[in-house]
């Protein structure tokens, strides 16, 4: 694994302003907050929070799909390097190429007036990486194949397959430019279990094969756990804690990743489950709480945590969490 | 990913399954909403009603036996009643339909008013593609005011009519004041009327996909501007409007250009509406997932536009379409109804209509409504099919 | 032991659509005493929703049921055979009477234009025979019970007003404010974030004990149904492949297709095992595969039997049924066909 990492983020905002409310102020969305993260080369990284976290934000603000309000991200895969926060329209056009996106919903993802030949081909006839109709086939076939798509699906249209099935053409979609990095937006939660595993194995697989990095986000914890190298945690904005995965799992060291974990409820139905139940709602991100956003819910709350934001603080190799009491609490 | 287990025996009957299968995961859009339109009885009746209207307006002259203007009118048979061929009467079988003969005449006896007299003894036999009256199967006249460009494209000429009677005049719907035969002048009404739609339609639809369009597409603050230009031309109020125009058409103005400058101010108030629901398709689907996909790829919008978001409403715009039309039609009939449309002798409904209002074309006439019978038809037929294409128009409805 | 409070025999449901006949539901029978959680597990497709739906005759027009279908309720010693109820008095007590049901979208739920409020009282004014005066204190009381503070406030606000996990709640109050005998609950927490989850399972768990209602509780996630039901049915293209109590059917499952669900669950103690899905896709319901429905993704399929020939239930052990030739065969207990 290279040291570089292939993205890294450097204090990324991205607000959203929802209006005015009458003579008062302009409301602001404040969906990512000061959000600093590096995502190693090669690695496949999760990133797991419930609504409001503000997942699906950063995600797409890193492929430059939603608005950034401040920071940077900067993407260096050995043949480029530059902020994507700030690129040109040529540099953001080879952006494309190197990066995208699978989405949640396979129905909506897939356009149902296209065949899914043109679906595949689409990003190859858009950015001009073939020179002939036979190549831009050669290559939807072969993409398909190795996405377990036969010859005669790619005559049909979306509406023909199952939800599985419009995941693996999103996949093929994805990944037929051969890029260097993707994001997966929850693209196993709509699926049943069984499918949601074929699934996982097929990205896993592929991304092996094809090296590309993977950025994972998700709200299932089960599933990043057995797929991803690194997880971080968001809650409200902002990330709480970032480690490697077994780690993250077995010593976690924010209260808010130890609540999560203990609210999956367990396949086995004699386990005791003692369970942090967390009181209340999530708060809304129109108004986060002050000082660390999650101490409204917190069971270990102390006046200090209502007053001054925590610092990121690295406590192991590569394990950082953003808590006051981090050394104190036993988890 | 094997969907069917292999059974034991490949019938044919299986194959012919498979087949159907196929074809239904291979259906493009348009085949899916044919194969759905099929299935409704009501909007294949309105279809084939649709269609008959339609050719019956476009052949309009071949299928009308005498000329609908002044100039085709019988002298003889003013006012007359409809005249329906017989094969049979008390003197005699015949394979031939006939028609009687009758004539009128004028005496002191009756006041010197005209009588008419029915001669049944005089035949007079209908015959099949007679020669008549000369007309062009293109025929383009516009003279346009100025000396500058006159528009007068005549292709084709022809003589043949469908049927005539050997001797005199056939008057199936009966003749007007004048003398016109009604038939002839129902035919020709209907291809103005469709006539008139379409212009007025294709106006509407070119003006509403640019404005609606671009509302769609960019939102924002260009889509509230325009929002406000449409909603201020869908207030004009269409009748002070059109007294308004017919004040200002000079009377030099020849019946065709009439209709075309008529044709052409219907369909520009008419774009508002059909504006407005494409811009509404445009703003559901712009944010939908598989057209952030394609922006993902880098493409323009012009790309977007043409591959993903065209596609997905054309179906709903066919259907506006066809249910645009008997709004045309309808609005330009009341128009010349009350005197501020086409006047004679382009006819349409409208135009005829202007007679009926008279109480002694009401307990005399009756046969002037006939024409009104053809025109429920096919504002009828319209609804029906545009409901039809409207029902099967959303194949993707509820397949999950 | 208690009589059923519901009792489902041969329950079999098909739809009537443009592609032709479609079975939604194939010979489900199975029953709920007072007091039994039992949860309806399957994926998508299996039928659960629709099954659930038929006891308070929800499903669409184009449903048709087959003649051997019945469905009966025993309240109170009066049974009530449910396909006889044809007026909508009649219907009045199944539907939100002695059964009451949640769905996976609270805001699907609720009218947006009226205040939550106002529906409770509806819904209670319909059903019993409160004046209004008690039923506003009825379902204040309800709402507090649920968990939603300042309770009186919220008894005025607008579902759009309640953030998912409340309205969730706010659902489960207007359910239960008739006090009805079973309550069906469809995918209730599958759209919540997984802490709020564990708070409405927790909720639902002690509002069971509390009122000795029976919840049938449809979901497709197996860790719920661990932690919540008692007993446990598992449904695959319509027919219910296994039953048994919650500690059977997930220590020892017997069908291949429940065992083929269990092993592709991701599981956090067992991080080093790679993910196993079930092989193949599930069949289109307009190709239901002969014999047993599961057998076209079974690697433990017999030839020549599984492909032709419709396994029965079988008991395994008391209180463990399966449908499935292979569990027959190995299971060491007496085995009765059951009919």
């Amino acid at each position: 694994m290279n040291d570089i990492p292939l993205v890294s983020t450097k204090n990324l905002s991205v607000f959203f302003g929802l209006g005015r409310k009458l003579f008062g102020e302009r409301q602001v969305v404040r969906a990512v907050e000061n959000v600093s993260l590096d995502i190693p080369k090669g690695s496949f990284f999760g990133l797991v929070g419930e609504s409001g976290s503000g997942k699906t934000t950063l995600g797409r603000a890193i492929l430059r799909a939603a608005p950034i309000t401040g920071g940077h991200i900067k993407y260096n895969d050995g043949e480029v390097d530059y902020d994507v926060a700030t690129i040109n329209k040529k540099q953001l056009k080879d952006y494309r190429k190197r990066s995208q996106l699978i989405f949640q919903d396979p129905y909506a993802a897939l356009s149902p007036r296209m065949t899914v030949r043109d679906i595949i081909a689409e990003p190859l006839e858009v950015m001009g990486l073939t020179s002939s109709r036979r190549e831009t086939d050669e290559r939807v076939r072969e993409m398909a194949a190795k996405c377990r798509l036969n010859l005669e699906h790619l005559r049909r249209f979306p509406h023909a397959f199952s939800g599985g099935q419009r995941q693996r053409i999103s996949i093929a979609r994805a990944l037929v430019c051969k890029p260097r990095f993707l994001v997966a937006d929850e693209s196993v939660a709509a699926l049943d279990v069984s499918i949601q595993a074929d699934i996982l194995n097929l990205l896993k697989s592929l991304t092996d094969e094809m090296g590309i990095t993977f950025l994972f986000i998700s709200h299932d914890l089960s599933v990043v756990a057995h797929v991803c190298d690194y997880v971080a945690v968001m809650y409200l904005g902002q990330i709480v804690e970032e480690a490697p995965t077994r780690k993250l799992f077995s010593r976690p060291r924010h209260p808010y990743t130890a609540a999560l974990l203990s609210a999956i409820p367990s396949l086995d139905p004699d386990d005791e489950q003692d369970a942090i139940k967390l009181e209340g709602e999530i708060p809304s991100p129109l108004s986060p709480p002050s000082g660390c956003r999650f101490h409204t819910r917190c069971a270990h709350v102390q006046a200090r945590c209502q007053s001054e934001s925590p610092q990121w603080r690295k406590i192991d190799d590569g394990h950082f969490a953003a808590c006051h009491f981090t050394d104190e609490l036993k988890l | 990913m094997a969907e069917i287990a292999p059974t034991a025996s490949s019938s044919a009957a299986d194959l012919a399954e498979q087949r159907r299968k196929e074809a239904y995961f291979t259906a493009g859009q348009l085949q899916l909403i044919w194969a759905r339109f099929k299935r409704n009885k009501s909007a294949m009746w309105g279809g084939t009603v649709l269609i008959s209207l339609i050719l019956m307006g476009v052949f309009a002259p071949f299928l009308s036996p005498y000329d609908p203007t002044i100039s085709g009118r019988d002298k003889e048979y003013q006012n007359g009643a409809p005249q329906i061929p017989y094969f049979w009467d008390e003197n005699g079988f015949s394979l031939r339909p006939f028609i009687y003969t009758s004539s009128r005449t004028r005496s002191a006896k009756t006041n010197f008013r005209w009588v008419s007299q029915v001669d049944k003894d005089k035949r007079r036999f209908v015959e099949l593609f007679v020669r008549g009256w000369d007309y062009y199967f293109i025929d383009l006249q516009l003279d346009i005011p100025g000396d500058a460009f006159d528009v007068n494209i005549q292709l084709f000429k022809s003589n043949l009519h469908l049927f005539g009677v050997n001797e005199g005049y056939i008057h199936v719907f009966g003749t007007d004041g004048p003398g016109k035969d009604i038939f002839s002048r129902t035919l020709h009404a209907i291809y103005t009327s469709l006539a008139v739609g379409t212009i007025g339609v294709m106006i509407s639809f070119v003006l509403a996909l640019i404005i609606g369009g671009v509302s769609g597409f960019y939102g924002g603050w260009l889509d509230s501007i325009l929002q406000m230009i449409t909603d201020a031309v869908r207030t004009v109020p269409a009748i002070p409007l059109f007294m308004a125009l017919a004040a200002f058409i000079p009377d030099e103005w020849s019946a065709e250009l009439r209709f075309a400058f008529i044709s052409i101010i219907l369909g520009l108030i008419g774009w508002p509406t059909l504006a407005r629901r494409v811009r509404t398709h445009l703003l559901t689907e712009r944010s939908q997932d598989y057209v952030l996909a394609a922006k993902l790829c880098g493409a323009s919008p012009g790309h977007v536009i043409r591959r993903h978001l065209l596609p997905s409403f054309t179906s709903y715009i066919i259907v506006d379409l066809v249910i645009s039309f008997p709004y045309m039609v309808l609005s330009e009939t009341a128009l010349s109804f009350i005197g501020l449309g086409l006047k004679d002798p382009v006819n349409s409904l409208g135009v005829m209509l202007q007679n009926v209002t008279k109480t002694d074309v009401l307990l005399n006439y009756q046969w002037y409504f006939i024409p009104v019978i053809f025109f429920m038809a096919l504002v009828m037929a319209f609804v029906f099919v545009g409901d039809g294409l409207r029902d099967a128009a959303d194949p993707y409805s509820g397949h999950k | 032991m208690d009589s059923p409070l519901i009792k489902i025999e041969n329950l079999t449901l098909q739809f009537k659509t443009d592609e032709g006949l479609i079975t939604a539901v194939d010979n489900v029978s199975f029953e709920l005493v007072p007091g039994e959680i039992l949860g309806l597990v399957g994926e998508s497709g299996s039928g659960k929703s629709v099954t659930a739906k038929s006891l308070m005759l929800l499903n669409p027009g184009n449903a048709v049921y087959s003649p051997e279908s019945q469905i009966t309720l025993t309240i109170e010693g009066n049974t009530v055979d449910v396909f006889n109820l044809k007026s909508a008095s009649q219907l009045k007590v199944v539907r939100g009477g002695a059964i009451s049901m949640i769905f996976q979208e609270p805001m699907a739920s609720f009218a947006p234009a009226i205040t939550i409020g106002d529906q409770m009282v509806e819904q209670l004014l319909l059903h019993s025979h409160m004046t209004k005066k008690e039923a506003v204190t009825h379902s204040i009381e309800m709402l507090e019970r649920v968990g939603i503070s300042d309770a009186p406030t919220r008894f005025k606000q607008y579902a759009f007003e309640f953030s998912g996990g409340m309205r969730q709640r706010a659902m489960i109050a207007m359910a239960l404010s008739t006090k009805p005998k079973l309550l069906i609950a469809d995918e209730p927490t599958t759209a919540l974030d997984v802490t709020i989850q564990a708070q409405v399972i927790d909720l639902m768990k002690d509002l069971v004990a509390e009122f000795g209602m029976a919840i049938l509780f449809i979901t497709h996630d197996l860790g719920v149904i661990a932690q919540t039901a008692d007993r446990v049915a598992v449904m695959y293209l319509g027919n219910i492949i296994e039953t048994g109590s919650v500690r059977q059917v997930i220590k020892e499952p017997a069908h291949p297709y429940t065992q083929g669900l269990l092993n592709a669950i991701p599981k956090l103690e067992r991080l080093d095992e790679p993910l196993t899905p079930v092989p193949g896709d599930i069949p289109s319901p307009l190709d239901r595969p002969p014999g047993c429905v599961f057998h076209t993704r079974c690697s433990q399929m017999i030839e020549g039997k599984c492909d032709t020939l419709v396994p029965s239930r079988t008991t395994l052990k008391v209180g463990h049924t399966a449908s499935c030739f292979v569990a027959e065969g190995s299971s060491d207990g007496e085995f009765e066909a059951v009919a």
